[in-house]
């Protein structure tokens, strides 16, 4: 078992009486690649904040290598921050920016000019030192922001959607040199996005938050496969989320028809909700399937087509990559693995639900 | 077509450039390199080493760079004072700041005659305090002090808007690599204010060097700045050669003591180019 380097603990947070985060429990381990996932303020940018040291918690405790840091200003903390527009200081060059940090922990100045040299070959930007920050693109400034937060050897490494601004190539390129970055710096990463294909991407474990509420935490896997709600299915990816009925254990009736799953211990005759992914939705001649219904819609994405499918009065998402044309009747099979069943959530109150580890 | 209506709107200032400052320019060059009757001469340059006058413009120099010392100690932590109040209508501080500058200027100076007299306010209110009264006015103190009350928001103004451009996100950046606040102070704040600096010191130290109605007024004839000397020669004496001659050569000052501010100011963004 690895050690919890950081913790929350019961953190409740609130900007003009507007709480953003209310009692916020979170772990995390020991060179994990933690994500924080969530829509435009669901705090996990405060939550980012809060363990920079930007800001203070209305309540509760942050402890990071079993000491409380809740009240310790931003200078002493043994983490560093990638912030989302760069900042890096414009009135000094590359090499002064990296250097920043180091200079103020007094290094010798060999130490600096050799930490320079290293990071910015880390970082794929050799013979950088000179330039101006102005001379950089968005790409290469953001990497220049990388470099200097590591160079101090941060157990730490914390980064506020730092891929936001660049294009898809650039943005997909940065992420694999962020996995490359953690396996070769062996250090703590905790990274906010609301870009749920990159936390997929690049993370080890990944906390998708709503309304200042944890809504599950779990591997990128376990997140995409089993989602644990409705608003976990939706926010990551595209899928069905179709009202069901438990009938008992593995079985489940939707649409009116009654159908094979896996899932128990939903109770009897239960309302629930079920998640079927697009790509889980298999296309099969009219009578071989267990909804019968017609193509209303065709858009070609490139590596697959996307389909509606008006069926058992449900719109039915369909990703296959069989050419089906508009109004063609077809069957819609589902195999009982891909069936992912989810309570529903019993009031309003708790339609952010508050998930305790 | 286009092109020649919209330089054609350039016009009134074009005859305005040649008519009020070219053309003036031209003839204090001429006057001072000239004597009265016509011939080329550098005395009227030189007459700056005569005692009198190369006192005065010492006098200028240390009074003007006392005055600009005084408006950025002053306007500076002001300006950051302003800068990190948390407030809706900043705008309307600094207004507040502005306002004194709508008063006339001469009535301003001649309202810190009457608190600094030998019989005015402050000493009424030292008087009655127990304690001496002292005697401010008609020495180079009040002129320092009509000065600085005067210039003090050409300072504030510039440093507060270069310290308003400054994203709060470096400062958190410089926090989170290990900067205290002392080092943020040092290392971001100053000089990415660099430019507002220099904006704030010409804007003052160029007016305080050159006056000559503070002195008049506060100096009571006692403080002879090379202003007053200049303002002498043309209005009292006659002298326009000299008086020219010694314009020009304060004008020289002033373009040495830009050309220093403006080599610190390495971004060249703002800067003198201000005013």
């Amino acid at each position: 078992m690895k050690k919890k380097l950081i913790n929350f603990v019961d953190i409740s947070k609130s900007y003009d009486k507007q709480l953003v985060l209310d009692e916020f429990n979170l772990y995390v381990l020991e060179n994990e690649f933690v994500t924080l996932l969530g829509p435009s303020g669901c705090g996990k940018t405060t939550t980012l904040r809060l363990l920079g040291g930007f800001e203070t918690p209305d309540k509760g405790q942050i402890y990071f290598d079993s000491q409380d840091i809740t009240y310790l200003p931003a200078n002493e903390r043994r983490l560093n921050t990638v912030f989302q527009k760069y900042s890096l200081f414009p009135h000094m060059s590359i090499a002064e920016n990296i250097a920043f940090g180091l200079k103020i922990s007094k290094k010798s100045k060999a130490y600096i000019d050799d930490k320079i040299k290293y990071a910015l070959k880390l970082v794929n930007l050799d013979g950088f030192e000179n330039r101006s920050i102005d001379s950089l693109s968005g790409g290469q400034q953001q990497r220049i922001a990388i470099a200097r937060a590591i160079v101090n050897e941060p157990k730490v490494l914390l980064l506020d959607e730092p891929l936001g601004a660049l294009d898809l190539k650039m943005r997909q390129s940065m992420q694999y040199e962020l996995i490359r970055l953690k396996e070769e710096l062996g250090i703590t990463f905790v990274y906010v996005t609301h870009d749920q294909e990159e936390a997929l991407t690049i993370s080890d474990t990944i906390v998708v938050m709503n309304q200042g509420y944890i809504q599950q935490i779990g591997t990128p896997e376990m997140i995409y496969n089993e989602p644990e709600n409705a608003f976990v299915a939706d926010f990551i990816g595209e899928s069905n989320i179709i009202d069901a009925t438990f009938i008992q254990d593995e079985v489940v009736e939707i649409l009116g028809v009654k159908m094979p799953c896996v899932d128990k211990g939903f109770g009897q005759n239960t309302p629930v909700d079920v998640v079927i992914r697009p790509e889980d939705v298999e296309l099969v001649e009219p009578s071989e399937g267990s909804f019968e219904g017609d193509v209303t819609s065709l858009i070609f994405k490139g590596v697959h087509y996307e389909l509606d499918v008006m069926a058992n009065g449900y719109e039915w998402l369909v990703h296959t990559t069989k050419l089906v044309p508009v109004g063609t009747h077809v069957g819609i099979k589902v195999t009982p693995f891909n069936i992912q069943i989810m309570k529903k959530p019993e009031s309003a109150d708790e339609e952010a639900v508050e998930i305790d580890e | 077509m286009n092109r020649i209506k919209q330089q054609f709107l350039a016009g009134p200032y074009l005859v305005w450039i040649i008519g009020f400052i070219l053309l003036p320019l031209a003839m204090i060059l001429y006057y001072a390199f000239f004597n009265e009757d016509g011939t080329f001469t550098l005395d009227n340059i030189a007459s700056i080493a005569d005692p009198v006058n190369l006192k005065a413009m010492g006098l200028s120099l240390e009074l003007g760079v006392i005055c600009t010392l005084i408006c950025l100690l002053l306007a500076y932590p002001l300006a950051m004072i302003l800068n990190n109040l948390h407030i809706k209508n900043q705008s309307f501080v600094v207004f507040v700041f502005m306002l004194p500058m709508w008063m006339n200027f001469m009535l301003r100076i001649l309202a810190w005659k009457l608190l600094l007299n030998k019989n005015g306010v402050l000493n009424t209110i030292l008087l009655s305090l127990g304690m001496e009264r002292i005697t401010i006015l008609n020495t180079p103190a009040a002129v320092v002090f009509g000065m600085v009350y005067d210039y003090l928001p050409f300072m504030i103004l510039p440093i507060y808007n270069a310290m308003a451009r400054i994203k709060k996100d470096y400062i958190e950046a410089a926090h989170d690599l290990g900067a205290n606040n002392f080092t943020v102070f040092f290392k971001i704040i100053v000089p990415l204010t660099v430019s507002g600096i220099i904006s704030g010191i010409v804007m003052v130290f160029v007016p305080a060097l050159t006056s000559f109605a503070i002195s008049e007024l506060l100096g009571g004839g006692k403080v002879l700045l090379i202003g007053n000397i200049i303002e002498e020669s043309f209005m009292q004496g006659m002298q326009w050669n000299i008086g020219s001659g010694l314009s020009f050569v304060l004008m020289v000052f002033v373009m040495i003591s830009m050309a220093i501010t403006n080599a610190f100011d390495k971004d060249g963004e703002g800067g003198t180019a201000v005013w």
